[in-house]
């Protein structure tokens, strides 16, 4: 700008300006005629020569001759060329200004040009822009029209089958008419024929039936005159046939019935129990709580019930049922590929390496378990073939005793605690008799006593004596095989 | 297996009593009445004219013989052979004739489907049907013989009428949903009613017996339609076999599509255990292509679609014929709803039956040999007979014991062995 300019030309000159002097910039563009006095001008009395040199220096400098002329060795000022140098000086100024000037509208017109341009390429920039969204837009609608396009070639193609096929149908259905036609035709054309014979032949074949006798029904009734009995007879045995096989029918669905019920209990019950071990452990209690609360009622009830509500409660909670299987089935799977990858391990889950290395641990322990039984078995063997002393002998042959020595104790025992039971009671037995011996005693004494007595107590006749004494024997046995009780002494 | 001798036959009229006993065979105009075991002729009839169909009566004791060029039918006695009746249809033509489940009537249908006329053989009644229905199957006895269908079309309308084969009392008659009924069977219970359509439309209707439409079913639209049907002996199961290829199962519960069997030309399951079997006695492995005949779709009634449909009698197997491949027979597992085994011969099956009794089927090409499969094993057997006997149909005796073979104009008997194991087992199958 002019200002930088003039700065320009202020610095330089203020850079090579002898130190003791201060220059004051000047803001005018042009070259005035500034009336610089005072303290602060360039040249005072003092520095007259200096200044002239330094003049010269600058000037010379310029290209333009000195303002001294040489005489003697000595600098004489010469006015004419320094007025000529000023003159010339005026004329550069000028002429600076003009190029200033001319520098300046040239960059102004720049300037506009540029903003002009800047305008013009913003415009532009948004202008390419839209355009750009243009032919954005124009593609993407290029494309479903392609699409579109694709689809009724596809429709057309469809169509044009459609229509081939159809007119396949209609020109087979067209064959078969003709052919019905034809036959049609053909058949009364023999029927016109036959008309026209029956018209012009004279001799009628009469229709009728020649039979040797009549026969019998083939089920040996006797037929029956059709009234309005026999009519209704009818109806009733075609409605019981439909009603025989109704009931057939509906017996063989209720069967199917009953046996899909039941396998839809079973299958139930069993998802029931495959879920229920796992419910407690997951987090999904809550929910499956109500669920266990409604089973037991439910099973109670649907074993009966064969309505609708039942039906509809049943099937229900079988999808129920089956829905969570699914999912638990859904979950183990998810974790099982998850613990694959080794992204997540659950205390319940073990991965299947994991799974896979306690298996050989397992099989392992099997192996050696049963070498180790082979060994003992091996051992074993030999220490019985082997022979060894006597007392290693006996030892051992007690040893193997022992158990038989342990059992015979055993039934040692219980003989003696038999035999022990066993005396008792023959003990008590021989109290028994001893006592049924006294008593027996007693009582013959007894009835000796009343004998006794009676004899003593006797009348007249010897045979009656002898009757009565053996009627009162036979009673006496009698009583005493009836009575064992006291014995009243007559 | 042991083969009788060549017997002759004309017309493949050879039918075997219902009680199993006797063998009748039409040879020109004489009907000749034989022992099926020990093939001794027991009775010789003469007929008026060259017989057009013969069967016997379900009681065994009469047997009917029809010439439909003269409009007659002959009626012969098994116990009175000079016991005759001959119905004469006179200028009303003769087209069909049939004897009703008891025995004891005769159903001559007249020329162009007039009428059909229900002759008594116990008293002097003669009863009338019109507008009976010219189609495929019109008629159909119940199994037990106490009910007649009968398809009827009146003013561009089909109707169904239900008879009592008692004292042929009309028992229902109803309008049928069907653009162009094509046939009518009863499910072996007898309870439900299966009519279809005619192949220019998919159309299944089922009722019941007291004339109830109890399912409508259709698999499609537009394309040629049902073309075979059959009931499995336990009236479970309705087989539609049609032009597409498939064949549909309907439930007996529901009445809805249970699945859908497909014939495609290469076999690669290993899901279904389908085991391969070529003829010539070797397992193919999968997978395997069937052998097919394109057909020519510019005719009506193309060879393409399951033109065959058979449920075996213990009801575990399906055997179905897609006329696409003529040379193989698929037989399905009823069980596993599944493919069972794909018998491939070297010539069109021509015909094939259920034994009666077990799971065993038998077939023939129109060569000399016939062909049985069952679960244990395939075996091929040639008929040992001079000249040229080249079996074109076969059936089962009643009992299973006997097949009995007929050739263009002979017929011949094949017992198989039940005690001793003679018969070789040439593959075993499993998976």
């Amino acid at each position: 700008m002019p200002e930088s300019s003039y700065e320009d030309i202020n610095i330089y000159a203020y850079s090579t300006m002898p130190p003791s002097r201060q220059y004051s910039q000047s803001a005018m563009p042009l070259l005035p005629v500034s009336p610089y006095s005072g303290p602060s001008d360039f040249c005072t009395e003092e520095n007259i020569s200096e200044c002239m040199l330094y003049i010269s220096q600058e000037l010379s400098s310029l290209g333009l001759p000195s303002i001294f002329y040489d005489l003697n060795g000595i600098r004489q000022l010469d006015v004419m060329s320094t007025l000529n140098r000023m003159y010339d000086l005026l004329q550069l100024h000028r002429r600076a200004m003009g190029v200033v000037e001319e520098l300046e509208v040239e960059q102004l017109k720049v300037s506009s040009d540029l903003h002009c341009q800047q305008l013009t390429s913003s415009k532009l920039k948004d202008q390419l822009e839209l355009s750009k969204k243009e032919n954005v837009r124009l593609r993407e609608r290029e494309r479903q029209l392609e699409t579109s396009m694709k689809m009724l070639q596809t429709c057309l193609k469809n169509e044009k089958e459609e229509v081939q096929k159809l007119q396949n149908i209609i020109a087979s259905r067209a064959t078969q008419y003709n052919h019905e036609m034809k036959r049609k035709e053909k058949e009364f054309s023999k029927l016109k024929e036959s008309l026209n014979r029956l018209l012009t032949d004279k001799k009628d074949k009469k229709q009728g039936m020649e039979v040797l006798n009549y026969l019998g029904r083939s089920d040996g009734r006797r037929s029956q005159w059709k009234t309005g009995k026999t009519d209704g007879r009818h109806e009733r045995e075609m409605y019981k046939t439909l009603l025989n096989e109704f009931d057939k029918h509906q017996k063989e669905l209720m069967l199917e019935n009953a046996e899909l019920k039941k396998v839809l209990q079973q299958m139930k019950q069993e998802m029931v129990g495959i879920l229920s071990p796992k419910r407690h452990s997951q987090k999904e209690e809550k929910s499956t709580d109500f669920t266990d609360q409604q089973i037991p009622s439910d099973d109670e009830e649907t074993s009966e019930m064969s309505c609708e509500h039942a039906r509809e409660k049943l099937t229900n909670s079988i999808r129920q049922q089956w829905r969570k299987l699914k999912n638990h089935v859904e979950n183990l799977d998810n974790k099982a590929s998850m613990v694959q990858l080794g992204k997540e391990v659950s205390e319940e889950m073990i991965s299947k390496q994991l799974h896979q290395e306690e298996m050989e641990r397992l099989k392992m322990e099997i192996q050696q378990c049963r070498d180790f039984i082979r060994t003992q078995q091996q051992l074993l063997q030999q220490q019985l073939n082997t022979p060894c002393d006597e007392e290693t002998a006996a030892v051992l042959n007690d040893c193997y005793m022992l158990e038989e020595k342990e059992r015979l104790k055993e039934e040692w025992r219980t003989f003696d605690e038999q035999r022990k039971n066993f005396e008792m009671e023959r003990r008590s037995f021989t109290e028994a008799a001893i006592r049924l011996g006294h008593e027996r005693k007693m009582f013959e004494e007894d009835r000796a006593t009343w004998l006794k007595h009676q004899f003593l107590n006797i009348t007249f006749t010897d045979q009656m004596k002898m009757k009565t004494q053996n009627s009162l024997s036979e009673y006496s046995v009698q009583e005493q095989k009836h009575s064992s009780g006291p014995k009243t002494p007559l | 297996m042991n083969f009788s001798e060549v017997f002759k036959q004309s017309n493949q009229l050879c039918k075997v009593s219902p009680d199993g006993k006797y063998l009748a065979t039409c040879v020109q105009y004489r009907l000749v009445v034989r022992d099926v075991n020990t093939l001794q002729i027991l009775q010789l009839y003469t007929c008026l004219d060259q017989v057009a169909h013969m069967e016997w009566s379900s009681d065994s004791l009469f047997i009917l013989c029809a010439m439909y060029k003269r409009g007659l039918v002959q009626v012969w006695s098994l116990e009175q052979p000079e016991w005759h009746c001959k119905i004469d249809e006179g200028s009303i033509g003769l087209l069909s004739s049939r004897w009703s489940p008891d025995g004891r009537h005769i159903l001559n249908t007249t020329e162009f489907h007039l009428r059909i006329t229900v002759w008594s053989l116990c008293n002097k009644s003669v009863s009338y049907i019109k507008y009976p229905k010219a189609c495929q199957k019109g008629l159909d006895f119940s199994a037990d013989g106490r009910y007649m269908a009968l398809a009827e079309r009146r003013d561009c309308k089909d109707y169904i009428s239900i008879f009592v084969c008692d004292d042929w009392h009309l028992l229902r008659h109803f309008e049928t949903e069907t653009q162009d009924l094509a046939g009518v069977e009863w499910s072996p219970n007898g309870c439900v009613l299966a009519v279809w359509d005619s192949c220019l439309e998919y159309k299944m209707l089922l009722y019941s017996l007291d004339g109830r439409l109890l399912s409508t079913y259709s698999a499609y639209e537009w394309s040629l339609g049902i073309k075979s049907v059959a009931w499995s002996p336990s009236s479970q199961f309705l087989a539609i076999g049609s032009y597409d290829e498939k064949v549909r199962i309907l439930n007996h519960i529901t009445w809805k599509k249970l699945i859908e069997f497909e014939h495609p030309a290469t076999i690669t399951s290993s899901k279904a255990v389908v085991i391969h079997y070529l003829i010539s006695d070797e397992i193919a492995s999968l997978p395997v292509q069937v052998t097919v005949v394109k057909p020519d779709l510019d005719r009506a009634n193309p060879k393409i679609g399951i033109s065959a449909v058979a449920f075996s009698a213990d009801n575990r197997y399906l055997a179905t014929k897609n006329d696409n491949m003529p040379q193989s027979l698929w037989v399905w597992d009823m069980q596993r709803l599944g493919l069972q085994a794909v018998l491939e011969q070297t010539a069109p099956v021509r015909c094939f039956v259920w034994d009666p009794r077990k799971p065993r089927l038998a077939l023939c090409t129109g060569n000399a040999k016939v062909y049985l499969w069952s679960l244990a094993g395939c075996v091929s057997v040639k008929v040992p007979a001079e000249g040229n006997f080249q079996v074109q149909s076969l059936f089962w005796h009643g009992n299973g014991d006997s097949l009995v073979l007929l050739g263009k104009d002979q017929i011949c008997l094949c017992y198989m062995h039940t005690s001793s194991c003679s018969v070789p087992v040439t593959l075993i199958l499993s998976k």
